[in-house]
């Protein structure tokens, strides 16, 4: 089923594109518990990377490294380099809060400030931080809304509250609001999950739409889902300690229809996870 | 599964049963509310005029007279004492809520003490440490007084109110790169606004009602408020003193007193929040 899917991005995909984010021996640890083991690679700029593996595996440990968002949860720790343009986010004397302005994130569940209007969502990153933007922060906001394809449905509303939306509209107002401070890449968290098949399928459609202008990295239980928007995949699995590891990353066609790796290949074909 | 048509009916009276009595005991407690309000109504109802609020104390054996000084110095006594004990424990709140760790256990368990210690206990100490180096009482140490018992109320439901923000809007916040102090403040502390204001309320409608850390710190004043320095009159001490008392018409000024009390405390119940619902949009 998955191998017969079209995926015309992997054709997009063949010329060669430079890295975005490297990550070189990564290790993450919750307390003594480590969750991620050993990950080692390098994630192509204004490409749309899928992470896809059962549950527990790491994925969501792994994407939330790249910012600097694993650290925020207590006890948590991290080994290994993150280089973001070369540069390691995790040296000495790096601001996370700088890290975090150039690497946005997407949740797992949409959650917009219910304190704050729809405008008000999409201009915090702007306004929070004291960032001026450049033609000032309405035309912002309405770019931003505007990539995030929403900008129709929201433009009479601008100043109702982002809660009284619906589940994909709130998705897709996260998305707005983590646009509107220009990152350089921007991760998913299974953005979907928690949407039903005609929301997901406008995600998909704006993750690919976006990968002109972004570096995407998505997390996804879908593996449809992956084959459909992402021109690379990457797959994690949990290794004997329950520390998740990268068994096989490669284009998204290479990965879907030929794996190398026999795990890889029992996963996408359905016979565990 | 369908249940058989006796267990049907067990569970449907079982409902039926239990709903009563959540509805008796809702009824008891509003009830309870309602006869204290309306008995103090029905005992002080003779004074309740409009000269009872503008008019002073008439020495005894004159009709009529009020409980202006009464008012403003609960008012004085209140309002200084939430000035310094509301940011205090705002303040301390978020500590607790955002920073805690190992210190913020100790700091949780010591608040949860000084919850709990009687409100003359808090009077004796200002009485040791305010009172006697000052040389005199003073509404300042009356709202000192007032403000170590409303201090850890208002930390602990800042605190609890806080974590209610789920955690999921300050990774939202923090993901978009803003420093975390800022996530406390517009995002963490307007989502437990509304939460905090009523622990704020609650604290300040049970100081408001203190008579016994007074004793020792404000005193009481019959010639009206004469300076921060100075004794100062209380509504709830006056309350107390003409309870006491073996006359008739004092009785019934306390009645009234204990009403207007009341009204005084609901009123700036319902201001604040009409305030912070209106800041909020």
């Amino acid at each position: 089923m998955i191998r017969e899917e079209r995926t015309p991005q992997s054709e997009k995909a063949a010329p060669h594109s430079g890295p975005c984010i490297v990550s070189e021996g990564l290790g993450a640890w919750y307390g003594s518990l480590q969750a991620l083991r050993n990950i080692s690679m390098s994630i192509l700029a204004k490409r749309v990377t899928a992470v896809i593996g059962p549950s527990g595996c790491g994925k969501s440990t792994f994407i939330r490294c790249l910012n600097r968002m694993h650290e925020v949860v207590p006890a948590a720790r991290v080994s290994g380099k993150v280089l973001l343009d070369g540069e390691d986010v995790y040296a000495p004397g790096v601001d996370p809060v700088e890290v975090r302005r150039r690497v946005g994130m997407v949740f797992q569940k949409p959650n917009p400030f219910p304190t704050m209007s729809v405008f008000d969502n999409v201009a915090a990153g702007l306004k929070l931080n004291g960032l001026r933007a450049p033609g000032g922060l309405a035309e912002r906001v309405e770019k931003a809304l505007r990539q995030a394809a929403l900008w129709d449905e929201v433009k009479d509303k601008l100043k109702q509250g982002g809660a009284a939306l619906s589940g994909g509209q709130q998705q897709r107002l996260c998305i707005a609001r983590a646009l509107a401070v220009e990152p350089e890449v921007l991760l998913m968290d299974e953005p979907c999950s928690s949407l039903d098949p005609i929301a997901t399928a406008r995600i998909e459609d704006l993750v690919r739409e976006l990968c002109d202008r972004y570096t995407i990295v998505i997390v996804t239980h879908n593996m449809q889902q992956a084959a459909r928007v992402s021109d690379m995949t990457a797959f994690f699995l949990m290794g004997q300690d329950r520390a998740g590891e990268l068994i096989e990353y490669g284009e998204t066609q290479q990965v879907f229809t030929n794996p190398k790796d026999e795990r890889t290949e029992a996963y996408i074909t359905g016979r565990f996870g | 599964m369908i249940a058989s048509a006796r267990t049907h009916a067990r569970r449907k009276a079982t409902n039926y049963i239990m709903i009563a009595l959540c509805g008796l005991a809702t009824l008891a407690a509003v009830g309870v509310l309602l006869l204290v309000v309306g008995y103090t109504l029905l005992q002080g109802i003779a004074y309740l005029n409009l000269g009872f609020v503008t008019q002073t104390a008439r020495p005894l054996g004159e009709p009529g007279g009020g409980m202006r000084h009464e008012i403003v110095g609960t008012i004085v006594l209140v309002g200084l004492a939430s000035a310094l004990g509301i940011p205090v424990g705002l303040l301390a709140g978020t500590y607790l809520s955002e920073f805690g760790g190992r210190v913020g256990s100790v700091v949780r368990l010591v608040a949860d003490v000084l919850t709990g210690i009687p409100s003359v206990v808090v009077g004796i100490f200002v009485y040791v440490v305010l009172v006697r180096p000052m040389g005199t009482f003073s509404a300042l140490s009356g709202a000192v007084a007032l403000a170590i018992i409303m201090l850890p109320v208002v930390a602990r439901t800042t605190e609890e109110m806080m974590k209610l923000v789920p955690q999921t809007y300050r990774e939202a916040a923090l993901a978009l790169g803003i420093p975390r102090w800022r996530v406390i403040v517009s995002v963490v502390v307007p989502g437990a606004m509304v939460g905090i204001v009523t622990g704020s309320m609650l604290a300040l409608a049970r100081i408001a009602g203190e008579t016994a850390p007074l004793i020792f710190t404000a005193l009481g004043n019959r010639f009206g408020f004469a300076g921060l320095d100075e004794p100062i009159a209380a509504l709830p001490l006056q309350i107390w003193r003409y309870a006491v008392s073996p006359y008739d018409t004092w009785h019934q000024q306390a009645w009234a007193a204990a009403f207007l009390l009341v009204m005084l405390v609901l009123v700036i119940s319902v201001l604040v929040r009409w305030l912070t619902a209106w800041r909020r949009g």
